[in-house]
């Protein structure tokens, strides 16, 4: 298990490396010019444009930037902004914006805890949402209810998200003013409202993702309610709901716990839409906005950001399969 | 006897009386409606097993030897099957039995192991957990550690070595035959009166066959529990049934005690399950006979007898009865315990000329 | 399509090929049904195979994945397998039986050893490239029908794709050359566009023989061709090979470990255990009269009809334990751990495969018949060794034993007599 670990790590780490490679050649050699970003348009001679060059040292070779670049995550780094003395920026250092000033780290940081809150509280909703009606719908396959269910959850997978949200949006909280208007209390100031303002949120992430759940999670009961095991469980006397839950879905689970993993990855990464459409302060919504305005730093440390997610989920999800799973050995 | 008003509780249900034997199934027919049609699973079987004996139950897919069986224990789903007839468990009527009735009576008083201990067998539940936990669905007052003591006391009965440590393991960390014994254990743990075994031995190599078969009929000795097995496996059927029920097309075609039934069938489809399957000892010269054409069709079956478009013997029958009229089940020139569903007049006569010199030359009786 | 285990309906709910509803009468069937297939030893060697090993690396779950050990799941076999003619190769599961199959056929590289095809090459050094011409020659049947044939390709498209592979066919001749497999093995040669899944079991399996069938190959691998059928129609797939095997002289490779099965196809049969053949020789040897421990017991097991008529039942020879990892075998002899005849010779020498009769070898230190097995190895004076496997400084062990390799010799060990003695 320990070798499987470690080898997993390394491999995780290579990743995440030529990722962070692509993203900043991508960004380096891109079409968009990171001097250019940093000039103002009115006054930008192309003195100043080569002075900024300059001090950003994007005229030094590539490896060299990215060494920096890389040397900033993991143990901080100075940065060079004109004349003035050389910025401390701590670790995580993503570089320094190019529109707001500040250290792209101090930018983001503030905003995690929103998308988390969004991110995580989606997830344990469309989780239980999508498993108990996949689970219903799997004990009483082939009746009315059953279809009606994969029906419902076939019609709102068809709704796109944002149309689902903004529509939540305009009528329940603009027309009728069921939940409120402003996006993200912080825990920390008043539980309560935090907790309502995120309801709707989380209600509209819920229902959405919640469609895959029931489905998936629907024929992986069917699945295993149908496997041998569960016929012995009966034979033995077992009550029907023990046969249900603790033989069948235990094993329906795992499946689930994969997809899970990487979708709450995902989400953790910024809930670009909700965020928007909720007024809600967090990393998506800032992702959107640098991209608006071609602050390249933002983006390029929300993109590592969410591949560092992505990677650590699955890393995760593996080992916690053979958790779950007896018969898996980590090899 | 017992009397049907009175529904007694399961864990204290009196072994039959003598009047009756343990199980007895009557007229029982098991129909399964389905998007093409309905399914004939089980039409019209009858039997009846006593303590301490074994019946075997031979057949081939399709039937109906494992849908008959799982009847007994209530296991089909009531909204997708139609049952009809009678099953009497110790005197106790299970037709229409109510689930939480059903389930006090699986796995204690009948219970029921299958063909592949693998996939039966929970993977994600260590072995003594698995058997702890059939304890104690029917001793809810026992403790915990009652139930595993128990648990581990059973798989030293069924010979799995250091039984204390084993019970830690999963299902996959066993072999095939340790694996089967652990079902035995896991289905006898509440010393049941009735034991149906679903090819329990298909998937095993044969000298683990062979281990689990005298297990079984060790336990039956010391416990004087009935045994219904289900098998494919004519071999099986001689060693160990006291009675076989032969069945095709969710009938019973031929009936009766186990040797009666192997020295002297009086059905074509017994003969040919005979004929096609050959024997370590046979002789070079029996010829290994096919029944031709694949196995009816439970949707629509043949009109009259379900084997005639595959009996070589049909001309031996005037007119043509056989596809036009079901054979009864009628005892045999052996006596009324033997039981055949043919319209052949003499058909140990057609046996004994016909079909044993070419499957059997050496066992040809001298006239 | 497996029948559905809640209604029991299968595949033959779908229409069934009207021929195969013949109504044959009695005598019909007993005129096609076959009785056991003779030996014919005048034939020569279709394929001989030597000392043949298969070693499957493990490798250990450090960080570094080094190979700590190897599963021996055949460790050095050797049998001769003559044209026309059928060999058994039977043994309970673990012993190698098919993995022998898949190395002859090269669906495994061996790790060692050789396969002498047509007593001109040897299969088992051949590149990927050489051996392409040769796959024609060797074919292979697997057990599974339901898994064997892929769904989405038309039973024409299974059966013509070894053709069109190896151009044997021109592309006109393909379809008509098709239809006529497919009703050698007894299907309705209309039905080359439809897809397995129209199809029962039995059907499968023979659709699965016809696409074996189609290069025309002179040796066919059967591993486990009948376990997974019904009863009934096992012996109609049975005589459909020994049909086969009379009109176009295919020699079969016959893997199974159900021994009666063996017993009526197989005029020749190899008993493997733990990756060694333990006994080889003509069915009448084998089956009547076996000299190895582990024979006798696997022939005592198998469940038997006839007890029943004769009321003579088979003494049961009871295996103690488990058989043992083949990553870690024990020395010696493989059997000794669950022998009853065991001895300290056992553990120290392995007893070599040794021609006792005209066409029988066994390998065992105490071989003998059932109830009458020796005290003393007879083995001891060939191998230049004393009774508890130490070498003996007095004896000479023998140059060459009689059955070394893969086919049989004029001369052989007499158990009787103890001494080497001609035909």
């Amino acid at each position: 298990m320990l070798g499987y670990l470690v080898r997993r790590l390394i491999s995780a780490v290579l990743v995440l490396a030529l990722v962070s490679i692509a993203v900043f050649a991508l960004f380096t050699y891109g079409p968009r010019d990171p001097a250019e970003s940093m000039c103002p348009e009115s006054h930008c001679t192309a003195q100043r444009l080569e002075s900024i060059r300059e001090n950003l040292g994007l005229d030094r070779p590539f490896f060299t930037q990215y060494g920096e670049y890389m040397k900033g995550i993991v143990a901080g780094r100075e940065i060079n902004v004109g004349t003035k003395n050389p910025i401390e920026c701590d670790v995580p250092c993503f570089g320094r914006s190019f529109k707001y000033g500040v250290n792209v780290w101090d930018y983001l940081k503030p905003r995690m805890p929103a998308t988390f809150s969004v991110a995580i509280g989606g997830a344990v909703f469309f989780l239980v949402i999508g498993l108990s009606f996949g689970v219903f719908a799997a004990r009483r396959r082939g009746t009315l209810a059953d279809r009606g269910i994969v029906g419902v959850s076939l019609l709102i997978n068809a709704i796109p998200y944002y149309l689902l949200a903004l529509i939540a949006y305009l009528y329940l909280v603009s027309k009728f003013g069921l939940f409120p208007d402003s996006g993200y209390v912080p825990f920390t100031d008043n539980p309560g409202k935090w907790l309502y303002a995120l309801l709707l949120p989380w209600l509209c992430l819920g229902l959405t993702y919640s469609t895959q759940y029931a489905r998936f999670s629907r024929g992986s009961m069917i699945e295993a309610l149908s496997d041998d095991y569960v016929r012995t469980a009966r034979a033995k006397g077992l009550a029907q709901r023990t046969v249900v839950f603790r033989h069948a879905l235990r094993v329906a689970i795992v499946p689930i716990v994969t997809i899970f993993g990487l979708d709450l990855a995902t989400l953790l990464a910024g809930t670009i839409f909700t965020e928007q459409i909720f007024g809600v302060q967090g990393m998506g919504l800032a992702n959107l906005q640098a991209i608006n305005i071609g602050d390249l730093p933002i983006i390029e440390a929300t993109v590592l950001i969410a591949a560092f997610f992505v990677v650590a989920s699955n890393v995760i999800v593996d080992l916690l399969y053979s958790v779950l799973d007896p018969r898996v050995r980590l090899a | 006897m017992t009397s049907l008003s009175k529904t007694p509780d399961f864990s204290t249900a009196s072994p039959s009386s003598g009047d009756e034997p343990f199980l007895v199934v009557d007229d029982l027919t098991v129909k399964f409606p389905t998007a093409d049609g309905l399914v004939n699973a089980v039409t019209n079987l009858s039997y009846a097993v006593e303590l301490g004996k074994t019946l075997g139950i031979v057949g081939e897919s399709g039937s109906g030897k494992s849908v008959s069986s799982m009847a007994v224990l209530g296991l089909h789903d009531a909204r997708t099957s139609r049952i009809t007839g009678s099953i009497r468990v110790g005197g106790q009527e299970v037709v229409g039995l109510s689930e939480g009735r059903l389930q006090r009576l699986r796995g204690n008083e009948v219970a029921m192991i299958f063909q592949d201990a693998l996939a039966a067998l929970h993977p994600y539940y260590k072995v003594g957990g698995q058997l702890a936990e059939a304890y104690l669905a029917h001793h809810p007052k026992a403790s915990k550690r009652d139930a595993h003591r128990r648990a581990v006391e059973m798989l030293d009965r069924v010979g799995i070595p250091q039984p204390d440590m084993r019970a830690k393991d999963y299902p996959h960390q066993f072999s095939g035959g340790m694996r089967q014994r652990v079902m035995i254990a896991m289905s006898l743990i509440n010393d049941p009166k009735l034991l149906i075994a679903d090819e329990p031995t298909t998937a095993l190599d044969v000298t683990v066959q062979a281990q689990i078969l005298d297990l079984l009929q060790d336990l039956q000795r010391e416990f004087n529990s009935a045994i219904i097995m289900i098998t494919h496996d004519l071999g099986v059927v001689a060693e160990m049934a006291d009675d076989v029920m032969v069945m095709y097309g969710g009938r019973a075609v031929e009936q009766g005690p186990a040797k009666e039934i192997l020295v002297r069938p009086e059905m074509p489809y017994t003969w040919g399950l005979l004929s096609s399957i050959p024997d370590v000892d046979a002789d070079v010269d029996a010829r290994l006979v096919p029944i031709p054409g694949n196995p009816p069709s439970l949707l629509n079956p043949p009109s009259g007898c379900a084997f005639h478009p595959r009996c070589p013997h049909v001309d031996k029958v005037p007119g043509n009865l056989c596809s036009t009229e079901l054979p009864d089940l009628l005892p045999a020139r052996s006596g009324p315990d033997h039981l055949k569903r043919c319209h052949l007049v003499d058909p140990s006569a057609v046996y004994q000329t016909e079909v044993l010199p070419e499957i059997a030359p050496d066992l040809v009786e001298e006239n | 399509m497996t029948p559905d285990p809640t209604t029991g309906s299968t595949a033959a709910d779908f229409p069934a090929d009207e021929e195969s509803v013949q109504r044959a009468s009695f005598a019909n069937l007993v005129e096609h049904a076959s009785t056991a297939v003779e030996l014919d030893t005048s034939k020569r060697p279709v394929l001989e195979v030597e000392d043949l090993k298969m070693w499957f690396p493990v490798k250990s779950s450090g960080i570094v994945r080094r190979t700590i050990g190897h599963v021996q799941a055949v460790d050095g076999v050797s049998f001769e397998l003559l044209e026309g003619q059928s060999l058994g190769l039977v043994g309970e599961s673990g012993c190698g039986k098919s993995t022998t199959g898949r190395m002859v056929t090269r669906l495994y590289d061996p790790t060692s050893g050789s396969i002498t095809f047509d007593g001109k090459v040897d299969l088992a050094t051949l590149s990927q490239r050489e051996m392409k011409p040769f796959r024609k020659d060797v074919q292979m049947i697997f057990q599974d029908p339901y898994s064997a044939l892929n769904p989405r390709h038309t039973v024409g498209a299974i059966v013509g794709a070894p053709m069109r592979v190896h151009n044997t066919v021109p592309e006109k001749q393909i379809l008509p050359r098709i239809k006529e497999l497919l009703e050698v093995v007894g299907l309705n040669p209309e039905h080359y566009n439809r897809y397995p899944n129209e199809f029962s079991g039995g059907q499968r399996q023979r659709i699965g023989i016809a696409r074996a069938l189609a290069l025309q190959p002179k040796v066919l691998v059967a591993d486990e061709p009948v376990s997974a059928l019904d009863v009934s129609i096992q012996a109609q797939v049975v005589n459909l090979l020994q049909d086969i095997q009379k009109e176009f002289g295919v020699a079969f490779l016959f893997i199974a470990h159900d021994l009666a099965i063996v017993h009526h196809f197989c005029p020749e049969v190899a008993v493997m255990y733990l990756g060694k053949i333990v006994e080889i020789g003509d069915r009448e040897s084998i089956y009547r009269k076996p000299k190895h421990p582990y024979t006798q017991a696997l022939l005592s097991a198998a469940p038997d009809v006839r007890q029943a008529v004769t009321g003579e039942r088979r003494q049961r020879i009871q295996l103690e334990g488990d058989v043992p990892s083949p990553i870690n075998p024990p020395s010696g002899c493989r059997f000794r751990t669950r022998c009853p005849f065991a001895k300290e010779i056992c553990a120290r020498v392995e007893p070599p495969l040794l021609q006792i009769g005209k066409r029988h070898k066994v390998a065992c230190h105490f071989a003998g018949d059932l109830g009458n097995h020796p005290d003393h190895p007879i083995t001891a004076g060939l191998l230049g060794v004393d009774e508890t496997g130490a070498p003996d400084a007095g004896a000479t062990p023998t140059d060459s034993l009689p059955g070394a390799g893969s086919s049989y010799g004029d001369t052989w060990f007499d158990l009787s007599t103890k001494t080497i003695s001609h035909a």
